[in-house]
């Protein structure tokens, strides 16, 4: 019950923070709109380097332009949205550093709605716009036998991939408190990680989508809805069922990301740094 | 009188690491904060003093939630601070005085737009708190400045307005006058003479600036080492730190310096003009007649003792006994 009440409190917070910064980026519009733009350009880059690498061969690893494209725009979208909404928790250790966390603790709100919607920059909307864009064209492009299962899917995986990649940012986040330059580390984790997704499974090595199915579950993504969607063999030789399984995997990236958030605040409230 | 904030035995102790060697560290044990114990009643304004890392700053911390203590017992308004934070918040403000909790790149009125909301203050006694701040902290023309552009007057006077709209039982300064010019300083001071007296807001400030505590608090606790070492009224340090008044006396003529009975003595001589120190704690009165009755006197004055000096002395004093 609580920690209901504690949830919504959070959420609460986060848009009246989130919010108030909206308001302030729209008092200069054609700023706002500019680096919209500029944001969309930046990172369609990634893209433009995959067409570029289509200019000269047919297919990656096995896959398809059409095909990668969905890898891409599962990825890029479930990213776009984590990073908009999460992306400024990896500023904490700076926070930390300077003192100013502090002022955090001493108001009525959580302190992670706080941290997370803190300098909530609209202009990120630009990698997310871009993931959907990219994912539109591959879901047209490519040859998939539609079902309602797999209409379904797409969504449900969306939604999944952007709490996996939130639940990293967090716990990346937390991590700052014992080691407050450690937002490079975190960086290799979350940018690192969608760069990853954006190719097929089969141009990596065995240990590396092992490490990226069993250990960072990152592979729920995209990598094995999207085998799913294409009648794809799945990494790994993962179960039927594993395409559906983004739920409970988001469910268990989120609990462990909570409880070391939780451990990194009690910790900062202990010692102080 | 009710005790609005309580702390019985309090211990903040950290552990420093520190490197000596490539991979060596040494652990070491400090205690910030020492069986801390006092309580302050409702309406009071208590002045926080002490030397650096005597503990002031720990002590604001855990009163506030944002520090846990390692040890005993500790409650404002009848809450445990470190278990209830948020709870807490909505009834205390709190302004840090070399860091703002304003919205540092937005104007000052966006802060106070998101104080209004984030503390469910209603509507009306929101737009009457705020009218009332900008009137006496002089902020009519700051509202749609962004905070980074503030001068650090005009970004303090933000900060207390701000830690002020949710009309808070208890606020805590600390170092609120760090760093203002005089100007600056008498508005803050005057404002908060006023806040106590009016509103009966707690008050528990700390700073390095005494006139602070002359000027606002009729109570005063001095911290050390994590300790209390003096607890009362500001008068009475002058005692405890065994500090000294001195009697300036102008003579008709050039005179040796004055017999006077021990302990007061002549401590300087400038032609017709005598210096004689005497502990603060006698009356001048005896040593005033003697030298009436003796000397060919034409003017005197007491100055009292410099509070600096004596609290210098005191923690001096402490030192002393500390490191035998």
């Amino acid at each position: 019950m609580r920690g209901a009440s504690r949830a919504v409190e959070g959420v609460r917070a986060y848009g009246l923070i989130a919010g108030m910064w909206i308001r302030s980026t729209m008092a200069y519009r054609a700023s706002f709109v500019l680096t919209v733009v500029g944001n969309l350009l930046l990172t369609g880059l990634d893209f433009v380097t995959i067409l570029l690498m289509f200019s000269q061969v047919d297919a990656l690893g096995g896959w398809t332009l059409p095909e990668v494209a969905l890898l891409y725009g599962l990825s890029v979208t479930a990213f776009g949205i984590a990073q908009l909404a999460f992306g400024s928790v990896a500023s904490l250790g700076g926070r930390v550093r300077d003192g100013s966390f502090d002022t955090l603790l001493v108001r009525p709100v959580p302190v992670l709605a706080q941290v997370a919607a803190d300098r909530f920059a609209l202009r990120r909307v630009g990698r997310g716009v871009q993931g959907v864009v990219v994912l539109g064209w591959a879901l047209v492009a490519v040859e998939v036998d539609w079902s309602v299962g797999k209409v379904l899917l797409v969504p449900v995986t969306v939604v999944c991939g952007a709490v996996i990649f939130s639940a990293l940012f967090v716990a990346g986040g937390a991590f700052q408190f014992l080691a407050q330059d450690a937002a490079e580390v975190q960086n290799a984790f979350t940018y690192g990680g969608t760069t990853l997704l954006q190719y097929p499974p089969s141009v990596f090595g065995r240990d590396l989508v092992r490490g990226v199915t069993f250990v960072l579950p990152l592979a729920f993504v995209n990598w094995v809805p999207a085998a799913h969607l294409l009648g794809r063999p799945y990494p790994l030789g993962l179960p039927e069922g594993a395409a559906f399984a983004g739920p409970l995997v988001a469910l268990v990236c989120v609990l462990p990301a909570a409880a070391v958030w939780r451990l990194g605040l009690r910790s900062y409230r202990s010692t102080g740094s | 009188m009710e005790a609005f904030i309580e702390l019985e035995r309090v211990e903040k102790v950290f552990e420093v690491r520190r490197r000596t060697g490539f991979l060596r560290r040494e652990r070491r044990q400090v205690r910030a904060v020492d069986a801390l114990s006092f309580t302050v009643a409702r309406g009071e304004m208590v002045g926080y003093i002490g030397p650096n890392g005597a503990g002031k700053s720990t002590t604001i911390k855990m009163l506030t939630g944002i520090l846990t203590p390692s040890g005993g017992r500790l409650r404002v308004a009848g809450i445990d601070p470190s278990r209830e934070r948020t709870r807490l918040a909505h009834r205390m403000g709190v302004v840090f005085g070399q860091r703002t909790t304003l919205w540092w790149d937005l104007p000052l009125i966006d802060s106070y737009k998101l104080m209004h909301r984030m503390y469910r203050i209603p509507d009306a006694r929101y737009r009457e708190n705020l009218d009332r701040l900008v009137e006496h902290l002089d902020l009519g023309e700051l509202l749609d400045v962004p905070v980074r552009q503030l001068s650090l007057g005009q970004r303090m006077r933000g900060d207390i307005a701000a830690a002020l709209l949710h009309d808070p039982e208890v606020l805590y300064l600390d170092e609120p006058t760090i760093g203002l010019d005089v100007v600056s300083k008498t508005r803050v001071r005057d404002f908060l003479r006023e806040l106590n007296a009016e509103r009966a807001t707690t008050v528990l400030l700390t700073t390095h600036d005494l006139q602070d505590i002359e000027q606002l608090c009729s109570r005063v606790m001095v911290i050390d080492h994590g300790r209390l070492v003096y607890d009362g009224a500001l008068a009475g340090l002058h005692e405890a730190g065994e500090g000294e008044r001195t009697l300036v006396v102008d003579l008709e003529r050039e005179l040796p310096p004055i017999e006077a009975p021990a302990p007061a003595r002549v401590v300087r001589v400038e032609g017709p003009r005598q210096w004689l120190a005497f502990p603060a704690s006698e009356p001048a009165a005896g040593l005033v007649a003697r030298i009436v009755a003796e000397y060919p006197l034409v003017d005197l004055s007491v100055r009292e003792p410099d509070i600096e000096a004596v609290i210098a002395k005191m923690y001096a004093d402490r030192t002393d006994r500390a490191v035998p």
